[in-house]
């Protein structure tokens, strides 16, 4: 292993291309930790606007005027304004104020910390696409067999459950997964809050080293793996769904 | 006042339904008593799938009232669950679950409608499907399945709650002819079991054979009713006549 971090100081020296997250073991260090920062923030979010998706749209199908109306407008305000714009609207705006709460060390600190407001901004922005996206698959599942589940004397929720929202998942996956790629990608704008994510890490890097050029084609091949591995394994998923004699075989 | 099987297990007394502006049903009035298989005929468009919608709350009703086993279907407060664990219901274009095989697909209301233990479930669930023939398609999913077959599956998935009374909305018309038969013996079974059945069917052929009583719909009201022998030969109105030379 030595040897390998030792090829890359030697390329340095040799070319001038300066990859020092490589041979530097304390860039080593910061890089990996802003690695599983990007992944560990694009899970969180992956799970809770997939959440928000599955949620909205069951309530956007509620029989009551106002929650239907509530939910598009949650719709409405996160899809039609900028995710960087929302990120400070949560972190400067919402995230003041909330209430302090003493520290260990005798000072304050904010209730809510950048990665946690990280998550619930990107989650809402991501989630707003998804319960459109859910929405959208839903309608696609025939009013005759939820009719049947509902003959049947399943419940509106059990029939969502059992019906609807497995037969509208296959429809929609497409579709989730290309929304599911931008959120990946969108985790960068939590840079702007300071979250230790790749981007942040990166140019901390270039800035002690002033080596730009590699750290940017660095970060753009990370990320054309990290959303690859994310593609291979939703149309894994997809594959492992397929039910034979349904929807296109 | 509780209900008794001598009393009308259905009975409709001047049921009113519209769509908006269009009335569908104008005054339907029947009873059908325990283990009698009533057949509702009729031109197209008369309200006959309306009519039978009706009567498990799928299509509400603007006048009337509508009693399964004493039970008043038209009412707000009504409990449907109640209401649909006494009326199975079977469709015309079959309407399975098509991402359950065949087996989950019977087993599927009993364990999340009834919460009965999964092993029972899964017992019953393989008689009935042996009941309507299709031993050995157990783990077939619908789309691997003809259309009779899962019209079967369909009957055999109504039967696993238990029904009272079972409603079969034109099952046969999406089907082709040789597999219409397959169907036809697996409800004639049924009948012939005690089920109280109320079929809206153009199959006049079975109706003929299997019911006690037929009615004969059209523009939403009844227009002629009877057994079937007085029904078919002997037909009164014009209206019926011209219906049953244009059909026999």
């Amino acid at each position: 292993m030595e040897a390998f971090f030792e090829w890359f100081r030697w390329l340095y020296d040799e070319t001038g291309i300066n990859l020092t997250f490589v041979y530097d073991a304390y860039d080593r260090e910061r890089m990996i930790d802003g690695f599983l920062m990007t992944i560990w923030l694009s899970l969180v979010c992956l799970f809770f606007s997939v959440i928000i998706g599955i949620v909205g749209a069951w309530l956007q199908g509620s029989p009551l005027k106002w929650t239907r109306r509530l939910v598009n407008g949650y719709i409405q305000f996160f899809r039609n304004t900028p995710p960087l714009v929302q990120l400070y609207f949560f972190y400067f705006a919402v995230g003041n104020l909330l209430p302090k709460v003493a520290t260990d060390y005798g000072g304050e600190a904010p209730l809510l910390g950048n990665f946690a407001w990280a998550v619930i901004s990107l989650s809402f922005f991501a989630g707003a696409f998804n319960v459109e996206i859910f929405r959208a698959g839903i309608e696609a599942v025939p009013r005759s067999t939820v009719e049947a589940a509902s003959a049947l004397g399943l419940t509106r929720l059990q029939t969502y459950r059992h019906v609807t929202l497995p037969l509208a998942f296959r429809v929609i996956l497409p579709a989730l997964n290309n929304n599911l790629v931008n959120l990946v990608k969108t985790t960068t704008l939590a840079y702007a809050i300071a979250v230790p994510e790749m981007l942040y890490v990166a140019n901390q890097i270039w800035s002690d080293n002033v080596n730009v050029p590699e750290m940017m084609i660095f970060l753009l091949f990370a990320y054309i793996a990290l959303v690859g591995i994310l593609v291979w394994s939703m149309n894994r998923w997809e594959r492992s769904l397929k039910i034979p004699g349904f929807g296109t075989s | 006042m509780a209900w008794t099987p001598d009393q009308p297990m259905v009975s409709l007394k001047d049921v009113h339904k519209s769509f908006g502006e269009l009335e569908v049903l104008k005054g339907i009035t029947f009873d059908v008593m325990k283990g009698e298989v009533v057949c509702i005929i009729g031109p197209s468009g008369s309200g006959k799938s309306t009519l039978i919608r009706c009567i498990n709350a799928l299509n509400d009703i603007q006048k009337g009232s509508i009693t399964v086993e004493g039970q008043e279907v038209n009412d707000p407060r009504l409990d449907k669950l109640e209401l649909r664990k006494k009326v199975g219901m079977v469709f015309q274009q079959y309407n399975l679950f098509p991402h359950k095989t065949a087996l989950e697909n019977v087993m599927m209301a009993p364990l999340i409608v009834l919460r009965e233990d999964q092993q029972e479930v899964e017992e019953r669930a393989r008689m009935l499907i042996r009941k309507v023939r299709l031993e050995g398609k157990e783990d077939s999913y619908p789309g691997e399945l003809s259309g009779g077959q899962q019209q079967r599956v369909a009957i055999a998935r109504s039967l696993a709650m238990n029904p009272d009374v079972m409603l079969f909305d034109e099952v046969t018309a999406a089907l082709d002819p040789e597999t219409v038969k397959e169907v036809l013996v697996t409800i004639r079974e049924l009948a012939e079991e005690g089920m109280t059945c109320i079929l809206v069917t153009h199959e006049m052929g079975f109706a003929r054979e299997v019911a006690n009583h037929i009615y004969f719909t059209d523009r939403g009201v009844i227009v002629e009713h009877g057994a079937p022998a007085t029904f078919f030969d002997d037909a009164k109105d014009p209206r019926t006549r011209e219906f049953l030379s244009q059909i026999l």
